[in-house]
């Protein structure tokens, strides 16, 4: 009973130490944010790094995913006998759902990952030490630099995966139902409202900062060489992935709730 | 003058430093010898204030740094380099962007006011036309010597080298133990050099120390060292398996 209750005590500790770290490193962040030089080239720099790498399969994804779900609607309303509505269904849950976190689950796994094995080498083989002999916080020089770029880059990903997503409902019942593309396109666009889209967008900019904030930290914790650097990449895509299901759970509740 | 009192420090229960006590001359080379894993990297980075101590005091100039907040410590740090022991070099930028970190982040320069001064410290270190080289293209020694031109191109007071011969040829070992020499005499640089390698540790010390658990346990001239009657010392310098450092080792394995 008691080596029960020592290990929920132990797992709840590292549960507060594992957020407690998130948020300490999030508000040195907002701290550097406003302390000069500020890092303008090497978050432009970053974001378009990230930007360009997560393109091509965000792409993929976001368009194959709209094609399959157009598919898959069409089966069940052209039993009900209502085609019209594949249109609003294929924007409505790309534009509120499946774009934000189809998008966030991919930067977590490509970009996440990559910062988590880039601070991780750099903290095992003690460059994150040197920088701080050369006078200079590794949090403002590695960590705000990425929290500002992936909070700015996933809107915008997310945008283009929406507009990708909805290319591919529109492949399909153009081509394959023999809707008119123009009708498509009104529907699509009747549909899509400003809250749906603002409600999208807000979200990505919070799955931003949790897969920046998650993978430093996984990478600044990082020890024991180029195995531990394994283990901290793989926890950041576990972790981000969890965070990002939850933060969505939360954001969308939140909506729903607030404007119904 | 860097003064050292009763410093602590633990990771997990595994006492690393346990009560150290050491002053460091100014405008002399001070030697610490020791044990791969006895401690002297993290002693360094005490010395640095990466490293925060569970106890004790770290005077430099009469100044306690372990009580000092980050943009204090960084002053301090401007005043100091340390050779890491694997350099440490940053890979994702070239020599040149490493060299001059510090002149470009701290003194904003750039161009050829910053190109020279780099090349300066790279000729220092015996290397030329490396410049544009990325830190992947360079060999060890190359590397260490890389490393060495970053902590001395903002003339720092102070300079710390983790084992600055270690994984180095022969020839470059005592390239760079000549480099230390000369830096120390030419620019009067307060210099704590950490190794297990008695050749470099006789050439460059004006003193040198030994740590030994956790505490150092013995501090003379290089001639007097030679001719100690401490068995721990004598056993460490002459390179003796047998001898009180390795008997204590069986014996905390096997407690009788
Ligand atoms: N950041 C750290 N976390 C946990 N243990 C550490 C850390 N740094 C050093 N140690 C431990 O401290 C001891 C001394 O290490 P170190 O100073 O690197 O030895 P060396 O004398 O070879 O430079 C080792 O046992 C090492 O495992
Ligand atoms: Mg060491």
């Amino acid at each position: 009973m008691l080596n029960w209750l020592k290990k929920i005590g132990k797992s709840f500790s590292i549960f507060f130490y594992f957020f407690g770290g998130l948020g300490v490193l999030f508000l040195l962040c907002l701290r550097y944010c406003f302390t000069r030089p500020f890092e303008f080239k090497r978050t432009l720099n970053f974001a378009k790094r990230s930007g360009s790498d997560s393109l091509p399969i965000v792409s993929l994804i976001s368009f194959f995913l709209g094609l399959i779900f157009g598919l898959q609607i069409a089966y069940l309303m052209q039993r009900l006998g209502s085609e019209m509505y594949i249109a609003s269904i294929v924007a409505l849950s790309m534009v509120r759902e499946l774009g934000p976190v189809i998008t966030a689950l991919v930067v977590a796994g490509r970009v996440g990952a990559a910062i988590t094995a880039e601070i991780g080498t750099m903290q095992v083989t003690e460059q994150i030490d040197a920088l701080k002999t050369l006078a200079y916080s590794p949090i403002k020089y590695l960590a705000l630099p990425r929290l500002i770029a992936l909070s700015l880059m996933l809107p915008l990903l997310t945008v283009y995966a929406n507009l990708l997503g909805i290319l591919g409902g529109y492949i399909i019942c153009v081509y394959r139902l023999g809707i008119t593309s123009r009708m498509y396109l009104n529907i699509t666009f009747d549909a899509i409202m400003f809250k749906d889209l603002f409600s999208g967008l807000l979200k990505t900019i919070f799955f931003g900062m949790i897969i920046a904030i998650t993978s430093c930290y996984h990478g600044f914790k990082a020890k024991g060489g180029a195995e531990g650097v394994g283990r901290a990449t793989t926890n950041t895509v576990v972790t981000s992935f969890i965070l990002i299901i939850v933060a969505d759970c939360l954001f969308t509740a939140l909506f729903y709730f607030a404007f119904p | 003058m860097i003064k050292i009192e009763n410093l602590t420090k633990s990771f997990n229960n595994h006492k690393v430093l346990d009560g150290l006590n050491l002053t460091i001359e100014k405008g002399r080379t001070t030697v610490i010898i020791g044990r791969s894993g006895c401690g002297k990297s993290v002693l360094l980075k005490h010395i640095m204030g990466i490293l925060t101590p569970d106890r004790g005091r770290i005077l430099i100039n009469e100044k306690d740094i372990t009580k000092l907040d980050e943009k204090g410590l960084n002053l301090v740090r401007l005043k100091m380099g340390m050779l890491f022991q694997g350099g440490a070099l940053f890979d994702s930028l070239n020599v040149l962007e490493n060299v001059g970190f510090a002149l470009i982040e701290h003194r904003h320069l750039c161009g050829n006011e910053l190109f020279l001064r780099v090349k300066e410290s790279l000729r220092l270190v015996g290397l030329e036309g490396v410049e544009d080289l990325m830190p992947s293209e360079l060999s060890g020694g190359m590397k260490k010597r890389v490393a060495l031109a970053r902590a001395i191109c903002i003339n720092p007071e102070i300079i710390l080298y983790d084992e600055p011969t270690t994984g180095v040829d022969p020839i470059s070992a005592d390239a760079i133990n000549e480099l230390i020499k000369e830096l120390q005499r030419k620019l009067k640089i307060t210099s704590v050099a950490v190794t297990h390698d008695m050749n470099s540790a006789y050439k460059v010390a004006d003193r040198i120390s030994m740590l030994y658990n956790g505490k150092i346990i013995y501090s003379s001239s290089p001639e007097e060292i030679k001719n100690t009657d401490n068995p721990f010392v004598h056993q460490f310098i002459n390179g003796l398996s047998r001898g009180p450092i390795t008997e204590e080792d069986e014996w905390t394995i096997n407690p009788k």
